[in-house]
């Protein structure tokens, strides 16, 4: 029997007396390529951000791989969980930022190899071999011992998406990693995306991408004020539209 | 009072050795005060921007006070309170605590400035892989905080070099002092001062240029 | 360790540190007004044309912030008498400090006149203006504003440098506490009173300017 990789149940968030989660549910199967759309305010970045707890969540559960994320309830209490025990969990997902956030003062190997060794244990020689591996799969492996400041953004973001993938995440985390980019450079990104999902890698993207959305999601989630307004597959979604939020909503965004 | 230069080059050999022992005495106060007092001040940064409330409130008011006060009144108070207080410091000891505390508090504000221009994706992208908080600290916050404070740092510690002739005025025996005694021996008031502010202008200098050879050195390719 | 703290002895002096700190604000007053206006003329030179000119502010600039602020005031003090300078504790400090300021200060002023947009003076050449006339109606109103946050911080550095004063025995603040301290042994009361006038008033002086920074505030 299969566990599913991710499991949010009525997933709630506030922030101070704004409520910005209303009661998110989601599930995702290994191998699922999800594309979360919606309005700057919808929600969707911060749904995200609480999957690896860099938000905390008011109400709810996630799951992923069978663990409670974040929260745990113990003799009926909710209580969040240690900081050491969170940061393990961390290790569980992966995620690239929207403003890639490589650390600059380490080459794009050292970059990927840190949480190989002081997260993961592993021993310097083989986190050398791994990093090099990915870089290689993103197609930068000239480029190993460039820093960050040297690479132009699309580069930086393979980097930062090997970075994330090298740690064997179970579901890779996405958020927003084309938008601050130049729009020449948003295709090679693309293109390793592609990749990681045409290999089965099990990934959460919000995106601003619609045609990307379209050709790589198995299921695409339309959140709307902290809700889920649709659900379903892309094809069927972006063709024929149920609400008429989401049919505005692809109105006013590129489709093309 | 008139002195041949070569009477002054005579008395100057005959005092070498008392001048460069109180050279060495104001290099080792300035070093022990720039150590401790940057040690101090980067827990006081720590404190500033990643400590509760009230660690910060308390924090701050050290700050403030010890900003507020002129070196010369921590020396001094340093230096009397101490005494009275039974506790067995030297005049040295004394001084140096008085110069690492006033230390700490700059230090402590350019640690805090330094921490809290790392833009904040910096600990995301860290939290993201896994690394708990101190890790983060050590692999990524600390390497670019330094890189940051570094040109303000040297700064801070030319300024402890240059507070460090304050100690003369509570007896300990640095170059100012072991000047001063030449002078009240010679009474060659001019060629010695002169010879004091050169020396401590060499040594700032020199500080200066080391400190911009580091930053040259520890530059981020780009 | 019996100490019980007693500022009644403090408080019965406490005109006595008033009269110092009165001095030390006098002393700051005097030594920053010399010290603005030999700032104001090195800042000038250092962005000057004349190579000579640069070259020479930047000397007096390097001299000034290398040398400690002490060894300074005793050589103008006593040193300079060997040359036939001989002058009183006061004027001695003051000149001493104005000098050493003025280092501080041009390195101030040099980095507001460079915040002025260059078009500004070659606008004032275009309509006819003398160098002069640029300098004082165009560039240094608009330096003055940028520079009053740098400034504010210098000139309560400076106020606090008058405590060395007491080395040459001028009775401001700082003389006039070691003066109890040694007369009454009161030595933690004492230094915390007068650190908390030095503490107080320099808390004054930076309301005092984030007052100007925000009357001068240019509306946007």
């Amino acid at each position: 029997m299969a566990s599913n990789i991710l499991e949010i149940q009525n997933l709630h968030k506030r922030f101070g007396a704004v409520e910005v989660l209303k009661g998110i549910d989601c599930v995702m199967k290994q191998g699922d390529v999800v594309c979360v759309i919606g309005s700057s305010g919808s929600g969707k970045t911060t749904m995200l951000r609480c999957i690896n707890m860099l938000e905390d969540f008011s109400d709810g559960t996630i799951r992923i791989d069978d663990q409670d994320i974040g929260y745990e309830i113990r003799n009926g209490v909710r209580r969040r969980k240690s900081e050491k025990e969170i940061a393990r969990q961390r290790a569980l997902t992966g995620m690239a930022f929207q403003q890639f956030n490589l650390f600059p003062h380490m080459t794009a190997t050292e970059n990927i190899m840190l949480g190989l060794v002081k997260v993961k244990n592993m021993h310097r020689d083989q986190a050398h071999a791994i990093a090099e591996k990915w870089l290689d799969r993103v197609g930068l492996l000239e480029r190993r011992d460039y820093y960050p400041g040297q690479l132009s953004g699309g580069q930086q973001q393979r980097v930062a998406i090997a970075r994330a993938i090298a740690m064997s995440p179970k579901l890779m985390l996405f958020d927003e990693v084309t938008s601050a980019l130049d729009p020449e450079l948003v295709n090679e990104v693309l293109l390793v995306i592609k990749d990681l999902a045409r290999e089965g890698m099990t990934m959460l993207l919000v995106t601003h991408e619609m045609r990307f959305a379209f050709e790589v999601s198995s299921r695409v989630i339309f959140m709307n004020q902290g809700r889920i307004g649709e659900e379903g597959d892309p094809r069927e979604m972006f063709l024929n539209p149920k609400t008429e939020r989401l049919a505005e909503f692809l109105k006013s965004s590129t489709f093309n | 009072m008139d002195f041949t230069l070569t009477q002054i080059l005579h008395q100057l050999w005959i005092a070498r050795m008392p001048i460069v022992q109180g050279l060495g005495v104001t290099m080792a106060a300035a070093a022990l005060a720039i150590v401790v007092g940057s040690v101090l001040g980067v827990g006081v940064g720590l404190a500033l921007t990643y400590g509760t409330r009230t660690l910060r409130w308390l924090t701050r008011a050290y700050t403030d006070f010890i900003r507020g006060t002129p070196v010369l009144v921590l020396v001094l108070a340093s230096y009397y309170i101490l005494g009275a207080a039974g506790v067995q410091l030297s005049p040295f000891q004394a001084g140096v605590l008085a110069l690492a505390v006033f230390c700490s508090s700059h230090v402590g504000e350019i640690v805090r400035g330094a921490l809290q221009a790392i833009p904040i994706g910096q600990i995301e992208a860290a939290k993201a892989i896994g690394l708990t908080f101190p890790q983060t600290f050590r692999y990524v916050l600390l390497p670019l905080a330094i890189r940051q404070v570094l040109p303000t740092w040297v700064n801070t510690a030319a300024e402890m070099v240059k507070a460090s002739t304050l100690l003369s005025i509570i007896g300990v025996g640095d170059l100012l002092l072991a000047s001063q005694e030449v002078i009240s021996r010679t009474f060659m008031s001019l060629p010695f001062y002169f010879f004091a502010g050169f020396l401590y202008f060499t040594v700032n200098f020199a500080i200066e240029h080391f400190g911009r050879y580091v930053e040259r050195k520890t530059q981020i390719p780009s | 360790m019996d100490y019980v703290l007693n500022f009644s002895v403090v408080w019965r002096s406490f005109d006595h540190l008033l009269g110092g700190l009165g001095l030390s604000l006098l002393l700051a007053l005097g030594s920053i007004l010399i010290g603005i206006v030999i700032g104001l003329v090195v800042s000038f030179a250092l962005v000057s044309t004349s190579g000579i000119a640069r070259r020479l502010a930047g000397l007096y600039v390097t001299v000034t912030r290398n040398t400690p602020l002490l060894v300074l005031v005793l050589f103008v003090y006593f040193a300079l008498p060997d040359l036939g300078i001989r002058l009183g504790d006061i004027e001695s400090f003051v000149a001493t400090l104005a000098i050493y300021s003025g280092g501080y200060l041009a390195e101030v002023f040099r980095a507001g006149l460079l915040s002025v947009p260059k078009g500004l003076s070659e606008a004032g050449q275009a309509i006819g203006l003398k160098k002069m006339q640029i300098r004082l109606s165009i560039m240094m109103p608009i330096m003055f504003r940028n520079v009053l946050p740098a400034l504010g911080s210098t000139v309560i550095s400076l106020f606090k440098d008058t405590s060395l004063a007491a080395a040459i025995a001028v009775p401001e603040l700082t003389f006039q506490a070691r003066k109890i301290n040694v007369e009454s042994f009161r030595v933690v009361e004492t230094w915390i009173v007068a650190s908390l006038l030095y503490v107080c008033t320099c808390a004054v002086l930076a309301m005092i300017f984030r007052r100007v920074e925000r009357h001068l505030a240019i509306p946007r």
